[in-house]
């Protein structure tokens, strides 16, 4: 007795109320085309030969990709991008638990303070990557230089010896925030009577916070893990304003190892097949994760 | 005139069937209520007829028009619900007139209506207020008073008293009760309170998983229950059931042997009963007496002592736990031993079905 | 006894709590400083913490010829991909939390997985597309993808705050004799405004925020200010305090609007998951 679904709809309307595909279908039919066309796209061009460079485009089968895996900068990027992933979420977790179970306790001002370590999370990329570039890592002008100096250590070169460090430490200082911010809003959802039933029976803090915060937190740290692992496989903007991937590579991740193939090197065969390795790396991560860590979502 | 009938209306979920069929009629200006155990259907079936959940099968009329494919607000019904369901952000009487405003009725004959409903539930105080700044009790008059502006034909009510605590319960089934008599409209309530069914009803109709068990006034739900359902949900204390064998059937009755060993016959068309047979006796607890020459035999396990009156919790076997009204003041202690006496006439024989077995002399006792 | 424990606790809780905030927010603390500085004092050994502070970095942001059309670009995208989500998505989620079907949490579902696709495996495709559409270098090329971007995040949340308007208020309308759109103008719309502000809010950040698509799509002309700070990333010693100047004016904005959607924000930037 339902309606039929309309043409391009989605859904079923119900009865005689209300029809929900024109409803939906604004939302949804462009999504579509952009989930699907421009990947089609990549994909047919990663098996061509195309150059901006060079006026002749032609079939290539998957030259493109041989060419890309025996690429040892390919492996660097891989390489590279999985250890900034790991590292900041590593970070992430780490320092998250423990800034906002330090932001649940009470103290005076703690509402301010929670701001100040929220804040970070709201700057923009590029700003944040500046900051940390020349005001603090610079090895001439910067804050921590003088530090060093002063305590007779000599001065770190950030981005000449430690590369992708630094750009981990940008952005862990990004979403170190972030993760604070979900895990407090989590634990502070936490029921009340839980923890006073522990306390009757005796919990102090190491232990509460072993036996009842942490478990109760595993479900958001497993979606911590889940969007920061998202945003960073693409982390671009940070490399771009402080190593441009130097030296050589070491600070080079795969988004920007495509980036520099194609808009750089106006390789657009080369970087499709990036591109598309970039996509199949993210869908088997996203895949791995689901499976492992999402089980109890939503 | 505001009359409902139910035609064999049925209701499913996919496959899930809610409403297996179900017949009733509501006469114009009764009351009546539909009370059940949760997920009878109750709640579902109030809604079909609101209008609100699609008619699986079967029809709805309302003054004998066919309303399943008729819009709700087209029905001529108001509906209070459970949660009252106020609109937040707008005062009472922006609450009150809200369909008037819909139907665009003029601001003049608006503010009339809005302050005659107000006048009614002496809600005038309130009217500039927003639901968030009213009490509960308060907040349920907005929402019985948003439903008379409307003049139904026909009042809905969703367990309107659930949230509210106990006293100012008893305090609004007084009001209800005043209201119909005031407002002589047509009033379907669904509740599982079976007190509030046999205090306010005057008819009550018993659902149990999706189907009516029965349909008649709370006395002769109380005194004729159909079945065994019927006589476990009404009344309160529920009422006692204990298996017994039948020993003779005549045109007495039907004779029971009673754990303990003693024989009764009770006053029940022994028609298909036969020697041997398994059935539950039903006896409510306020017709059970403790005295010397009494059929039952047991040790008091908990005394309950509300002051004007006693419960006791006599255990007769392992398998039996009893309860017996006493008067306040009788002197029993726990572990006592005592008998207790049951008057044929007040017990009723169930068979193995649950159907009732009728009694012999027809309808309830006279009050 | 058990006071003065009590407050023991909560002087130390203190210290701590506030030694780690001050180191997190450090660097914007610093930056903030180094924008009231001369160049001078901004580059001066050892750095200084106290100085007299000037507001003409400020001015000459202000009096660039350009800054102000990368503010109002940054602006006028932000605002504008935000509005055209939001309109798109009200209908969506009105659809799926009223009148949900089986292929609803599905539906939600796949919409999220779109967001899981690495930008730069579209790059290309895009870049090209927009040379050929001419959308290179305008607003409206980066509207449109942020709108793309976006629309799930913003369906997802505009869905989760419909739900959390009682199902039985909006039938208490129909009762009345409101329609379905009058439901969702009169009743829904007004209920669920503060979770579409915070909605529109976050929205707003991710877009002024976005430093992919922005530096990559944009030259001159549509360039917000994402891409205009990254175009500083070879330093130049005298421009730091400038630099700072512009860099706090950029981002002010954005983590006030954070602070003030705090607990909304994290509905949305965990789909829901966490409430």
């Amino acid at each position: 007795m339902a309606n039929v679904m309309q043409s391009g709809g989605r859904k079923r309307g119900r009865g005689r109320e209300v029809r929900t595909g024109p409803l939906i279908a604004p939302a949804v039919l462009p999504l579509i085309v952009w989930a699907f066309v421009p990947l089609a796209v990549s994909l047919w061009f990663s098996l061509l030969h195309y150059n901006l460079l060079d006026p002749i485009t032609r079939f290539a089968g998957f030259d493109n990709y041989s060419y890309l895996l025996t690429d040892p900068s390919l492996l660097d990027a891989l390489w590279n991008t999985l250890a900034l992933v790991v590292g900041v979420l590593a970070a992430s977790i780490g320092l998250g638990c423990l800034f906002a179970v330090l932001l649940d306790q009470e103290f005076y001002g703690r509402s301010v303070a929670r701001l100040l370590v929220i804040a970070p999370f709201f700057v923009m990329p590029t700003v944040s990557a500046l900051i940390w570039k020349n005001l603090l890592m610079h090895p001439v002008n910067g804050l921590i230089a003088y530090i060093t100096r002063s305590l007779h250590l000599g001065v770190i070169d950030w981005f000449g010896s430690w590369p992708l460090t630094s750009v981990g430490i940008i952005v862990a200082w990004q979403w170190v925030p972030f993760a604070t911010l979900i895990l407090l809003t989590a634990i502070q959802s936490l029921d009340r009577e839980q923890v006073e039933a522990a306390r009757m029976d005796g919990a102090k803090s190491v232990s509460m916070f072993f036996f009842i915060t942490l478990p109760h937190l595993a479900r958001p740290i497993a979606i911590v893990i889940m969007i920061e692992t998202i945003f960073l496989l693409s982390v671009f903007a940070e490399i771009l304003v402080t190593t441009n991937g130097g030296p050589g590579d070491a600070s080079t991740n795969l988004t920007y190892l495509v980036y520099k193939t194609a808009l750089l090197d106006f390789d657009v065969g080369g970087g499709s097949a990036g591109g598309i390795v970039a996509v199949i790396l993210a869908n088997v991560v996203a895949l791995f994760l689901v499976r492992t860590v999402a089980r109890n979502l939503d | 005139m505001a009359h409902v009938e139910l035609r064999t209306v049925r209701k499913s979920f996919g496959a899930l069937e809610i409403i297996k069929g179900v017949d009733l009629e509501v006469k114009d200006r009764e009351f009546v209520v539909f009370v059940g155990p949760s997920g009878c259907g109750k709640s579902t079936l109030l809604r079909m007829i609101a209008g609100l959940e699609e008619i699986t099968d079967g029809e709805v009329l309302i003054d004998g028009v066919r309303v399943n494919d008729v819009p709700p607000d087209a029905r001529g019904l108001a509906m209070v619900f459970q949660s009252y369901a106020l609109y937040p952000h707008m005062t009472v009487a922006d609450n009150l007139g809200f369909a008037l405003r819909l139907a665009s009725v003029a601001r003049q004959e608006r503010s009339a209506k809005v302050l005659a409903a107000a006048r009614i539930l002496q809600l005038e105080p309130l009217l500039e207020r927003k639901p968030g700044q009213l009490s509960g009790g308060q907040r349920q008059r907005v929402a019985i008073g948003r439903a008379i502006v409307r003049n139904p034909k026909v009042f809905l009510f969703d367990e309107p008293l659930s949230n509210l605590d106990a006293a100012l319960r008893v305090q609004m089934r007084v009001e209800l009760a005043k209201l119909h008599r005031e407002l002589k409209a047509t009033m379907i309530y669904v509740t599982h309170d079976q007190v509030e069914a046999m205090t306010m009803a005057d008819r009550i109709v018993v659902l149990n998983q999706g189907r009516i068990e029965q349909v008649g006034s709370p006395l002769e739900l109380y005194h004729r229950p159909a079945n065994r359902f019927v006589a476990g949900f009404i009344g309160s204390p529920t009422m006692n059931f204990v298996e017994v064998t039948a020993t003779t059937v005549s045109d007495q009755g039907v004779a029971i042997q009673l754990p303990g060993g003693a024989v009764m016959t009770v006053p029940v068309d022994g028609a298909g009963v036969s020697i041997g047979d398994k059935l539950t006796l039903g006896a409510r607890a306020e017709h059970l007496k403790v005295a010397p020459s009494g059929v039952l035999r047991g040790e008091v396990m908990v005394v309950e002592r509300l002051g004007g009156l006693t419960y006791l919790y006599v255990q007769l076997t392992p398998a039996d736990l009893i309860t017996v009204h006493a008067e306040g003041d009788l002197p029993v202690k726990v572990r006592d031993v005592v008998s207790v006496a049951l008057e044929p006439k007040s017990a009723h024989l169930f068979r193995r079905d649950g159907a009732a077995i009728r009694h012999l002399g027809g309808g309830p006792p006279a009050t | 006894m058990a006071m003065r424990r009590k407050t023991k606790r909560k002087i130390g809780m203190t210290v701590l709590g506030w030694a780690v905030a001050l180191l997190v927010a450090f660097p914007i603390f610093w930056m903030t400083l180094a924008a009231f500085k001369t160049e001078i004092d901004a580059i001066a050994t050892p750095p200084l913490l106290f100085f007299s502070p000037t507001l003409e970095n400020f001015a000459e942001v202000h009096s660039r010829a350009d800054y102000p059309v990368f503010a109002a670009n940054s602006i006028f995208i932000s605002v504008s991909a935000t509005a055209v989500a939001i309109l798109l998505a009200l209908p969506a989620a009105y659809a799926m939390a009223f009148h949900p079907s089986k292929r609803t949490k599905d539906l939600l579902l796949w919409m999220l997985s779109t967001k899981m696709m690495p930008a730069v495996g579209v790059l290309i495709p895009m870049y090209l597309f927009f040379k050929a559409a001419h959308l290179l270098d305008t607003t409206y090329g980066l509207i449109l993808i942020y709108i793309l971007m976006n629309l799930p995040i913003v369906v997802w949340m505009i869905y989760s705050f419909f739900r959390d308007v009682p199902k039985e208020i909006l039938e208490a309308a129909r009762m009345d004799g409101a329609r379905p759109l009058q439901q969702v103008s009169m009743l829904l719309v007004p209920l669920a405004l503060p979770g579409i502000a915070s909605t529109a809010l976050l929205s707003i950040i991710l877009c002024w925020n976005e430093a992919f698509w922005s530096i990559n799509l944009t030259a001159t002309q549509a360039r917000p200010l994402t891409a205009f700070i990254a175009s500083f990333s070879s330093p130049e010693g005298l421009f730091w305090a400038k630099l700072s100047a512009a860099s706090l004016l950029a981002i002010a904005p954005i983590v006030i609007f954070g602070f003030m959607t705090q607990r909304q924000l994290v509905r949305g930037l965990t789909f829901g998951a966490v409430k």
